[in-house]
């Protein structure tokens, strides 16, 4: 295992944008476990005396409409925009890969009504299934998550199924089912094992998604609520300005960029070392 | 091949219309109170549960629902108190103006870039569109639109920040819909420049997104082309470089390219929903986040039930154009 670390982190490293995306997500990952040290203001609190103000030394991204220091605001907002996508694809993955592999490899009536079931999903346009579970459930951040959460799981339900069907018609899992093992053994020893590398790139590529739809949510209302600060939300609010305050939707907006650029092209560069043949270059 | 595919999409319709109805069932809000208002009675907001059919068990609900729709009907909006198919029909040809005119766009960039890049492979311009088309596809639409509209719109005050065309000018005569091709054929100029005009920031914004997706697929579609024997053959033979390019291999390569291609247009379509929102375009897109925000399900499942539709029906389509430009595609393939 240490020698496979070992010979990823070496075609990592010779890979300048994939290593920028791990510096940024890095980054991130810092900013989210150090908001509160780092953060020059208190996020929330108002003063009607400092409302909309410009970038300055004292505010760096300027304020909001009730004078709270927005660069603060987008430090600690990062604790619910990143969150999300570290919940959503997690459970999401796992759940997903879980039933794929079970599906994939045992076959039979449940597979096809699982495969149904999963085409169906896939069929619907995601951002339109998630907005209206989303709407359903009512709007805040946790019903968003449970939105997103549902959506992804056929993506990895297919993935997961597909690995499994080719996996267990290799040698070494008919050897293993020759030798008597059981269809556990043969889904947690074989299958979930050797179906991992194209999951995990799915999965980072997802986080960046996952961080967008949360972001889209957010922006038309079904996300994050007042006055939780949260990237969307406050693009959304900051678009009330946008004609004399640019910086109040701007900044927010930027968080999301390059959040979602880090985890996208960390994504990128893990599928070319651990999907061959998916590379592309 | 294809009658089990259009099977499908009728299953495929009959899925998401359940999906959809058991979810906007669960809405916790009361559609009849809404639509009553604050001030209304409980008798008058009764009367109203009764009018819509909303006391009836859910299975009934969902077979008047299902029976409806086979014969074209979607159900009354609540929020406009209008036929869903009819609004629907109202908004759709501006979502589809703005997905074509989006999808040309990402289409003509797309593939320079993404040839450049198969081309100069690993050096500066691979790198600049690699960059390029990861931060298309990490770019929230709805703040890219937003940051045009301060540039354009409120710093330099050169295009219009919103709709799809001004007060004071009347849509041109309708023929198609698409408000830039109506008013080339009936030959209104003022018409055409003002929707051009307003297309283009909205269709920028929706088109930048798929423009990385494009560039990506072109390159790596070039790249495998351009490892094939038939260019080492045309390059040994003294052709020049761009030539082989251009005439051999790009060809080649466009033709995996057509499923991306189409597939990019069904995104596009729902894609819409949020640079629509942003730009105040008056379609499908706009009118469904109003839907859904008024809690509106009649709306929102009319809309979900058609885009699936279109989406569904837009696969089959490129498979089949994927048959008739690669004949070595077969029906059972």
């Amino acid at each position: 295992m240490g020698d496979t670390l070992g010979l990823l982190w070496y075609r990592i490293r010779k890979s300048p944008l994939t290593l920028a995306g791990l510096a940024v997500i890095i980054l991130v990952l810092a900013v989210m476990a150090s908001a509160s040290a780092l953060a020059p203001h208190d996020p929330n609190v108002v003063d009607l005396g400092q409302r909309l103000l410009p970038p300055s030394a004292l505010h760096w991204f300027g304020t909001d409409e009730v004078g709270r220091d927005l660069f603060s605001r987008i430090l600690y907002g990062s604790r619910q925009s990143v969150s999300v996508a570290l919940f959503v694809v997690p459970v999401a993955g796992t759940l997903g890969s879980t039933i794929g592999c079970f599906s994939g490899s045992f076959g039979g009536r449940a597979d096809a009504l699982i495969m149904r079931l999963t085409d169906i999903m896939l069929s619907v346009p995601s951002l339109v299934l998630t907005m209206a579970l989303a709407a359903a459930l009512g709007p805040s951040l946790f019903n968003a998550m449970l939105a997103i959460t549902v959506v992804r799981i056929p993506f990895y339900v297919r993935l997961a199924r597909g690995q499994a069907l080719v996996i267990r018609e290799l040698n070494y899992a008919k050897a293993s089912r020759a030798f008597g093992a059981s269809h556990w053994h043969l889904v947690r020893w074989h299958v979930l094992k050797n179906a991992l590398p194209p999951i995990i790139v799915q999965a980072t590529l997802d986080v960046g998604g996952t961080i967008l739809m949360a972001a889209a949510l957010g922006f038309i209302g079904l996300g994050a609520q007042q006055p939780t600060a949260e990237w969307g939300a406050m693009v959304a609010t900051g678009r009330n300005f946008i004609l004399d305050q640019w910086w109040y939707s701007a900044f927010p907006g930027l968080a999301i960029l390059i959040t979602a650029t880090g985890f996208n092209l960390f994504g990128d560069g893990l599928r070319d070392v651990l999907d061959p043949r998916q590379k592309a270059g | 091949m294809i009658i089990r595919r259009l099977l499908w999409l009728g299953l495929v319709v009959l899925g998401v219309s359940m999906i959809t109805f058991v979810v906007s069932h669960l809405i916790p809000g009361d559609p009849a109170r809404l639509i009553a208002g604050e001030r209304a009675t409980d008798e008058m907001v009764a009367g109203i549960r009764q009018h819509l059919g909303l006391d009836r068990p859910l299975y009934v609900q969902y077979w008047r629902y299902l029976s409806g729709l086979l014969h074209g009907d979607l159900g009354t909006s609540i929020r406009t108190s209008r036929p869903v198919l009819e609004d629907l029909k109202a908004f759709f040809p501006a979502t589809l103006e703005l997905a074509t005119f989006a999808l040309v766009l990402a289409t003509l960039l797309g593939i320079p870039l993404g040839l450049l890049s198969a081309v100069y492979r690993n050096k500066t311009v691979d790198q600049v569109v690699r960059t390029l088309s990861v931060t298309g596809i990490s770019t929230p639409a709805f703040w890219l639109g937003l940051l045009l509209i301060i540039l354009f719109y409120a710093k330099l005050g050169v295009l219009p920040g919103g709709g799809r065309l001004p007060e004071g000018i009347d849509p041109p005569t309708r023929i198609s819909g698409f408000y830039i091709l109506d008013a080339m054929l009936t030959g209104n100029r003022p018409a055409m420049v003002e929707s051009l005009k307003h297309i283009l920031l909205p269709g920028f914004t929706l088109g930048f997104v798929h423009l990385g997706v494009v560039a990506r697929q072109i390159r790596s579609a070039m790249l495998e082309q351009l490892h094939e024997d038939y260019v080492r053959t045309n390059r040994a033979n003294g052709l020049p470089k761009w030539r082989v390019v251009i005439r051999h291999a790009l060809p080649n390569a466009l033709i995996p390219s057509v499923t991306v291609l189409g597939l990019a247009m069904g995104d596009l379509l729902y894609g819409a929903v949020l640079t629509e929102t942003v730009f105040a375009w008056p379609g499908m897109g706009a009118y469904v986040v109003s839907s859904i925000q008024a809690l509106d399900f009649p709306a929102v499942m009319g809309f979900a039930v058609v885009v699936s539709f279109a989406y569904v029906l837009l696969n089959l389509v490129v498979d089949l154009l994927y048959m008739v430009i690669d004949p070595r595609i077969t029906e059972a393939g």
